[in-house]
């Protein structure tokens, strides 16, 4: 196995990057590419972003921020948010982008997993599932997506996913530590890679992850402080967790 | 150094040129008169064969000459005789050898892996690996580099691979 991942998570929204918790209340936090840049200076091993604006130009402007980030940071990166077809998809990877995220369009229209995996290979598709007691939920959250988790995960590597990244949403922004138990059902239940995601508050948190996924997106426990990262780093090393030598 | 990258509609050429374009190197069309040739790749094999299209030959003609080329990812794979990716595919021939699944392991093979002899870790995204005599470093006992003649094939993305990936890059456009 590849080593274990460390992966910040960038919400944006109007080509900025803001934060929010449990998707409500949203501020400006800085530019994506300098950010970026700097989680990626400190170790980052892969970098998320999602636009949570999903408005109608939300592709134009994923086009235009996956484009200034490939140009300043030699690290992987995914792009997610308001992106619902193949074009939209091509456009993002086009621009620079490795991998894009989909979410609601998905689990809309579940052929779009198989359309984007057959024109742009597995590797370059993350389907984002929310989850809550088990449940999927849609349209960031707010909606119930009449969907069991497990299926819905072995549905998405069925039709071609390469990844899943996975958020619990009663943990989102808790830093109360990340669904441990939903993460090591979803471990047995396919043969993806999976990206842990909600709930870390500590080294602690993230190793316990990482004992049962491949990744572990840190988006609140950062603060936006790229420095928050290597101090991180160094702690799960203590605690024995192998992450790469980023030098 | 003029450095052509093969453009086949899918594939990862903005972070390559990107990549390069930062090592100073020219970017150029013409993919038989270059110094240097890059076969990208993300995508399927299938796909990737057709649009190659015209330039099938002229890198087979480019390795024919000893010139250089280097293959990235599915760039590597499609050097190779054949690929087993699609109901099977054929390459372009140059590096005896064929692509097959992965088995055994989360697939895809997504992150950051060591590479031996080196030891650097570089970023691996892939559903397929190279078997092939060629190989001259491998991952987790998967292929990572293959050297045939004027072909050098890794099938971890240098251009995304941060400052280990940018040194290989270097290490590569210093030997044309």
């Amino acid at each position: 196995m590849p080593l274990p991942r460390l992966i910040p998570c960038l919400d944006v929204a109007g080509g900025r990057v803001v934060k929010g918790v449990k998707f409500q209340g949203l501020r400006d936090v800085g530019d994506p590419v300098e950010l970026g840049a700097a989680y990626s200076d400190a170790g980052a091993d892969e970098l998320v972003f999602l636009d949570i604006s999903a408005t109608l130009d939300a592709r134009a402007a994923a086009v235009d921020v996956a484009a200034r980030v490939a140009e300043q940071v030699t690290i992987p990166f995914t792009f997610g948010g308001g992106i619902r077809t193949l074009d939209d998809a091509a456009a993002v990877l086009g621009a620079g982008a490795d991998k894009i995220s989909v979410n609601s369009a998905a689990l809309a229209r579940p052929e779009l997993i198989e359309e984007l995996a057959r024109s742009l290979g597995s590797q370059a598709v993350v389907v984002a599932i929310d989850t809550e007691g088990g449940r999927v939920r849609s349209h960031a959250a707010t909606r119930d997506a009449a969907r069991d988790t497990v299926e819905w995960a072995r549905e998405c590597e069925q039709r071609g996913a390469g990844e899943l990244l996975v958020t619990s949403i009663d943990r989102d922004g808790t830093q109360d530590g990340y669904d441990l138990e939903q993460l090591a059902a979803l471990r047995d239940a396919v043969s993806l890679p999976v990206i842990a995601s909600g709930g870390a508050g500590n080294a602690g948190h993230i190793a316990a992850a990482l004992a049962v996924s491949q990744a572990a997106l840190l988006a609140s426990i950062l603060h936006e402080n790229p420095a928050r990262l290597v101090t991180l780093r160094d702690e799960l090393r203590q605690l024995g967790v192998p992450l790469r030598d980023a030098a | 150094m003029k450095v052509a990258i093969c453009r086949y509609g899918a594939g990862n050429v903005r972070s390559v040129e990107l990549a390069l374009q930062r090592l100073g190197a020219d970017i150029v069309e013409d993919v038989g008169g270059a110094d240097l040739a890059i076969l990208p790749g993300v995508g399927s094999a299938r796909s990737a064969m057709e649009g190659l299209g015209a330039s099938v030959d002229v890198l087979r003609e480019r390795h024919a000459a000893g010139r250089p080329i280097l293959g990235i990812c599915l760039g590597l794979q499609l050097a190779l005789d054949e690929s087993e990716e699609d109901g099977g595919v054929a390459g372009l021939g140059i590096v005896p050898g064929r692509a097959v699944r992965l088995r055994g392991e989360r697939v895809p093979r997504i992150g950051w892996a060591e590479v031996e002899p080196s030891g650097e870790a570089y970023w691996f995204a892939h559903s397929y690996e190279a078997k092939t005599e060629a190989t001259v470093a491998t991952s987790e006992g998967h292929s990572a580099i293959v050297e045939h003649g004027s072909f050098t094939g890794v099938q971890f993305h240098p251009e995304k691979s941060g400052a280990a990936g940018a040194r290989f890059l270097e290490r590569c456009l210093s030997r044309v």
